[in-house]
């Protein structure tokens, strides 16, 4: 598969912009938004193209060759997501839609049967939207407590906080190893210790993490690990979901139907062993393919050197623009990698947006999915610049240039 | 699409310097508009007397386009019937969205006028609703009486 990518020997974002037709299509594009989703480069394309052309068919159903040969290519997918993360086993990884529906599914077959009343689970103030409203709608359901753990100055996680909130009714701590808005790496490891010295599971939102931070989930030792396909360089509809296999065993069906089943009879049906139990229906194979192609993509960039780059070109950007007047980083001051939000002094953040769109500088504002997290730092909004393996300074110069403008514009 | 059509210095004046920029102690309709897209909040207080608007305000806070939407929509507004107001709005919806130039009575024609330096949004698809957010807060609030609800945009 790592045929058609040609990587140079030292990292290059500029020779690996080569690789992602986007640029070649859009002269002078500056594409800060990767944490909202990464460009796609031509291995997934071309990839993608060429499953449909060769390989396509139904998979775990057909006795013909076709059939076999794309189930191969489905099942050896889930074995490049399992060695991505360093999983024990295949059985652990899930194909889900994405993070949000990794996260809905621990939240009603794990949450939902092993909870009651009064049981605890912790998320932290830097969440996604996603990692909040599962667990409400649980709290809603079955009366569990929804506990928060904050930020500290540095909007990092306040570990020791964190370690005062847990108590034997804790049952669950989810938490992002990235935060979208800011790009704090959190203390995982420890709150993966803590966490389980109290007898809690720990589930991690790796979204922001897993395309930028080796990850060995076995190392972690978290329970739960989620992700989303198209922030890894993958197609969208695709994600994954990590769980320790004992206790995906013993997690009912997420939903029902095909696939999933062990044999149906109108009385009952048995399921099937994870991952199938969680799978029903015609999974998205060409999105699991995909996202395959994709791991191998970051694979051969290296992982080491992807984490390596984005931390320093997080930290240019960050001195960069600590340099414009009126400019402000949001809670800055821990390590920080792959986004950086900011605020300006008599621009608001649509508006800045707009100014920086008209200098095809593409970033995002708004509240980031995460309205609480805005709501504790006092904004309404802020915008926000994030890097990915194609992303070098020229991209940061670009983006400074435009917020200069833009100060012109507003008077600022 | 060049910015300053956007970002005219009426618009720019209006952000800047919002005008009637203030709640009303007593208002006979009121409504709060959001777009939970971007945060924008917009409050729209008004004072119906005798079938005109007497009084007309906001506060909140948003982006230029929508701050300076909401302060020449109160300038507009005042002294114009209920009726007049939502006729206005009805052109400028038009003017910002499909493009359409509806024709107005011509005491009315002054008032569409004015709204043209916001129409530049229309380059801006994802600005649109910024620029009527407050309208749209104008007709809950007219709908609704007080207390409006949260009229979302769109």
């Amino acid at each position: 598969m790592n045929a058609s990518i040609d990587i140079a020997a030292a990292f290059d974002p500029r020779a690996l912009r080569q690789q992602f037709p986007i640029f070649a299509r859009n002269p002078g594009l500056v594409f800060l938004d990767t944490a909202a989703s990464a460009q796609k480069p031509r291995a997934v394309i071309e990839g993608l193209s060429d499953y449909y052309s060769s390989d396509y068919a139904n998979v775990h159903r057909g006795v013909y060759h076709l059939s076999a040969r794309s189930t191969e290519r489905f099942e050896q997918a889930r074995g490049t997501v399992r060695r991505f993360l360093n999983a024990a086993d295949d059985s652990e990884i899930v194909f889900v839609r994405g993070a949000t529906e990794g996260i809905n599914l621990v939240a009603q077959c794990w949450g939902g049967v092993f909870l009651r009343a009064g049981d605890q689970v912790i998320v932290s103030e830097l969440e996604h939207h996603s990692n909040i409203v599962p667990w409400q709608f649980l709290r809603d359901r079955i009366g569990i407590e929804l506990l928060v753990a904050p930020i500290d100055a540095s909007g990092g996680l306040d570990l020791k906080a964190f370690e005062h909130l847990l108590s034997p009714r804790t049952k669950l701590v989810a938490m992002t190893h990235v935060a979208n808005v800011t790009g704090h790496i959190l203390p995982v490891r420890d709150v993966v210790r803590l966490a389980h010295a109290r007898g809690a599971k720990v589930l991690l939102d790796g979204c922001q993490a897993l395309p930028r931070i080796p990850v060995d989930v076995q190392e972690l030792d978290c329970d739960f690990y989620v992700f989303s396909g198209h922030k890894m360089y993958g197609p969208t509809g695709i994600g994954g979901l990590y769980g320790k296999r004992a206790i995906l065993n013993t997690m009912p069906p997420w939903q029902g139907g095909g696939d999933m089943i062990e044999t149906v009879t109108f009385e009952k049906s048995t399921f099937q062993p994870p991952p199938a139990r969680f799978e029903a229906g015609t999974p998205d194979i060409s999105g699991a393919i995909g996202l395959a192609l994709a791991l191998d993509f970051l694979s051969a960039v290296g992982r080491d050197a992807i984490f390596a780059h984005e931390t320093a070109l997080t930290a240019h950007a960050i001195a960069r623009l600590r340099d414009i007047p009126g400019l402000t980083i949001v809670a800055s001051g821990a390590h920080q990698i792959g986004v950086v939000s900011f605020t300006v002094d008599g621009v608001h953040p649509h508006d800045l947006a707009t100014v920086l769109d008209t200098h095809n500088v593409a970033v995002r504002a708004g509240h980031h999915c995460a309205q609480p997290l805005m709501d504790r730092l006092g904004l309404d909004a802020t915008t926000r610049a994030s890097f990915g393996v194609y992303s070098d300074e020229s991209d940061i110069d670009a983006l400074i240039g435009a917020v200069e403008a833009a100060r012109r514009i507003f008077g600022a | 699409m060049d910015l300053r059509e956007l970002y005219q210095d009426v618009i720019l004046d209006h952000a800047r310097h919002p005008r009637n920029f203030r709640g009303l102690p007593d208002p006979s309709h009121l409504a709060h508009g959001h777009n939970p897209l971007c945060g924008d909040r917009v409050t729209i207080f008004m004072k119906i007397e005798s079938g005109r608007i007497a009084d007309v305000s906001f506060d909140g806070r948003g982006c230029a386009i929508s701050t300076a939407s909401a302060s020449l929509m109160t300038e507009i507004l005042m002294g114009l019937t209920p009726e007049q107001g939502e006729q206005v709005f009805a052109a400028f919806h038009a003017r910002v969205t499909s493009g359409d130039t509806l024709v107005l009575a011509p005491e009315l024609e002054d008032a569409a006028e004015r709204l043209e330096p916001l129409t530049g949004v229309r380059g801006y698809p994802a600005r649109v609703k910024c620029a009527t957010l407050a309208w749209h807060a104008f007709d809950a609030a007219l709908k609704n009486g007080v207390p409006g609800d949260t009229v979302k945009t769109e």
